[in-house]
């Protein structure tokens, strides 16, 4: 089956996007980008430490994987931008994903701040991925802005508590004509095979899998869900009902 | 509205008779609940939370897991200057004593940061002795100035400051403020600073707010604990983070254990925070605190701080020297604030961590001037 997702003038065969953040040792993050046969992971460029040498995390990180810098630490649309344009002359490419956030207790995304950095970084040229809270109506912002994707939050960052934002993610997928990728709060991995089976395009998980006992046997674990829910959702699932239904349908006969 | 009307809530308030009434199932309840108020802090820090350290252990683990994954955030401290004008009764640097005295001059700064800079940390705490006449703002803010050319986060710990001196350098490039309220009971707090502005108890209070203010990312406060009773200093210190942490979303808030170690004055604590104490309040802290950072310094021995590391601690200082200057050259007369216990190198820091299983990270920020 070719079923390729496209974004920025990248072809992305595998669906789930990966992070680097919270791993107890570098070490594992090549391991599980094997394993789970991620194609895009991101880094927060706050992170990155250009002088390190072997230690540098980008040494980490197998040359064909496709870099999202991140913004992470950014308060507002000026350092976001301002760190996305060292994330490029650093060398990290044109990808960059916008996290904007001013509040810690829950991390949540500030979406007037980040439909300004997307408008000006998608202008410089970037392929900007934005970090949102889901909400449709940015979501058509965003996409006159410029952005490449949207990426609405599932639920907290780090929560593990799966898609509680489930209705309005929905109504992204269907309405937005961006591929969708839903970022954060994703648990377990049948809560990114239930993004998937809604429609999303692909799925970030970054704490779930770094946090875990064995991370590596958790990215593939997490990459079989993705690719079920993918399948499942292509396959066009029945809808739910709360009644039974037949498998032969009751009128069959009339032909 | 400050934390002073905060810590008045409780001037009344019966800690001895309250901490001798919580049962173990109060602590057990405490432990379990997935948003602790002050009830349960008090509950974490009471004697009959004692017999429950391995529950509170595995339950800050978890939580520390969560937040903050398997990392541990590396700083390294420079004292530039240590005059000081203050009469610390606890402290080597104190007005009093008899040290020589020495200001670091702009090239030995630089040279400092130079090496420093070899051992690969990014993130660098700038100390001086609370002396504003003689190592003031107008040397500061150059030495500042200088530093952040070498290193992407600054944090201080100077004399407390008002919002608009910190706003100021925060354009030159720290991004941190370290203040100790050292003891929040405030006879006590008389007692042991007889003199010089440190004496003003409400001043100091309110730094660490006045630093919020003035937008800086981390804000890391403390008690020196062997000055008060240490389970009332660490609940006060406890309401000090999470006021912080509730009324300035946007800044990061880190908390320090410092207990009173051997300094120039042979100072004799009238309270002593034990190893298993120390344990207990650290684990309480990460229960009624997930998002804070909690911070271990070479004050502590190397095996301890080892053992530390799965507790919930996310942030260290490694290969410390807290006198003034001597990464690039140390005298035989230099005289430190504190005696460390932690003597290993940056290096030997760091291959602890990873031996136990943790990522050091030396660099966590990028100057975004």
């Amino acid at each position: 089956m070719n079923d390729i997702l496209k974004i920025g003038g990248r072809e992305f065969t595998n669906r789930l996007f990966t992070g680097t953040g919270k791993f107890r040792s570098r070490s594992l993050i090549p391991e599980m980008l094997k394993a789970s046969g991620s194609e895009m992971i991101t880094v927060a460029l706050r992170r990155v430490d250009f002088d390190a040498g072997n230690e540098n995390i980008l040494e980490f990180i197998p040359k064909h994987i496709t870099l999202l810098p991140n913004t992470s630490g950014a308060r507002n649309c000026d350092e976001a931008v301002r760190i996305a344009r060292i994330a490029r002359e650093a060398g990290m490419g044109d990808f960059i994903k916008i996290e904007i956030i001013t509040e810690t207790k829950y991390l949540m995304p500030d979406n007037d701040e980040t439909l300004k950095a997307t408008k000006i970084l998608a202008a410089e040229g970037f392929i900007v991925l934005p970090y949102v809270m889901p909400d449709l109506t940015y979501s058509y912002k965003l996409v006159d802005a410029g952005a490449a994707a949207v990426m609405p939050l599932g639920s907290a960052i780090g929560s593990n508590r799966g898609l509680k934002m489930k209705e309005i993610i929905e109504m992204i997928i269907e309405n937005i004509d961006l591929p969708v990728v839903v970022d954060a709060g994703i648990g377990r991995p049948s809560q990114a095979a239930e993004a998937m089976e809604l429609g999303a395009d692909a799925v970030l998980v970054n704490t779930a899998i770094s946090i875990a006992d064995d991370p590596v046997g958790m990215g593939r674990a997490f990459s079989m869900a993705v690719q079920a829910g993918r399948l499942a959702y292509l396959a066009r699932m029945g809808e739910e009902s709360k009644t039974a239904n037949a498998s032969s349908p009751l009128t069959g006969f009339l032909r | 509205m400050s934390f002073l009307h905060e810590l008045e809530k409780y001037e009344n308030f019966d800690f001895e008779g309250y901490f001798n009434s919580v049962t173990a199932d109060d602590v057990k309840k405490s432990i379990g609940k997935e948003k602790p108020g002050a009830n349960d802090m008090l509950n974490l820090l009471s004697p009959a939370a004692e017999e429950f350290l391995e529950e509170m252990a595995k339950r800050s683990h978890l939580l520390t897991m969560q937040y903050f994954g398997g990392t541990i955030s590396l700083y390294i401290p420079l004292y530039i200057s240590n005059y000081c004008s203050n009469g610390c009764v606890y402290c080597g640097f104190s007005a009093g004593n008899k040290i020589p005295r020495k200001m670091l001059s702009m090239e030995e700064i630089e040279t400092e940061a130079l090496s420093i800079k070899k051992t690969g940390i990014k993130h660098l705490l700038v100390l001086t002795g609370e002396a504003e006449e003689k190592a003031g703002f107008d040397y500061i803010k150059p030495a500042i100035e200088l530093l952040s050319k070498h290193f992407p986060s600054i944090s201080v710990e100077m004399f407390p400051m008002s919002t608009e001196q910190y706003a100021e350098l925060k354009k030159c490039g720290v991004d941190g403020l370290t203040v100790y309220q050292e003891v929040n009971d405030r006879t006590i707090y008389a007692q042991v600073h007889p003199f010089g502005r440190k004496s003003d108890y409400n001043w100091r209070l309110e730094c660490p707010e006045r630093g919020a203010k003035a937008g800086f990312r981390l804000i890391n406060i403390g008690a020196l604990y062997g000055l008060g009773d240490v389970r009332k200093e660490a609940f006060f210190n406890a309401m000090h983070a999470k006021y912080l942490d509730d009324k300035y979303p946007d800044t990061e808030i880190a908390v320090s254990f410092p207990r009173i170690n051997h300094s120039e004055g042979n100072f004799k604590p009238q309270h002593r925070l034990s190893d298993r104490s120390f344990v207990q309040f650290l684990t309480a802290f990460r229960i009624f605190l997930p998002r804070v950072g909690l911070n271990v310094s070479t004050r502590e021995k190397a095996d301890f701080r080892d053992n530390l590391l799965p507790l919930g601690i996310t942030r260290m200082s490694a290969g410390s020297i807290t006198s003034v200057g001597g990464y690039a050259e140390s005298e035989e007369d230099d005289v430190p604030q504190f005696d460390i216990s932690d003597n290993r190198s940056v290096t030997e820091t760091i291959s602890m961590i990873k031996q136990k299983g943790y990522q050091p990270v030396l660099k966590d920020w990028e100057m975004i001037k």
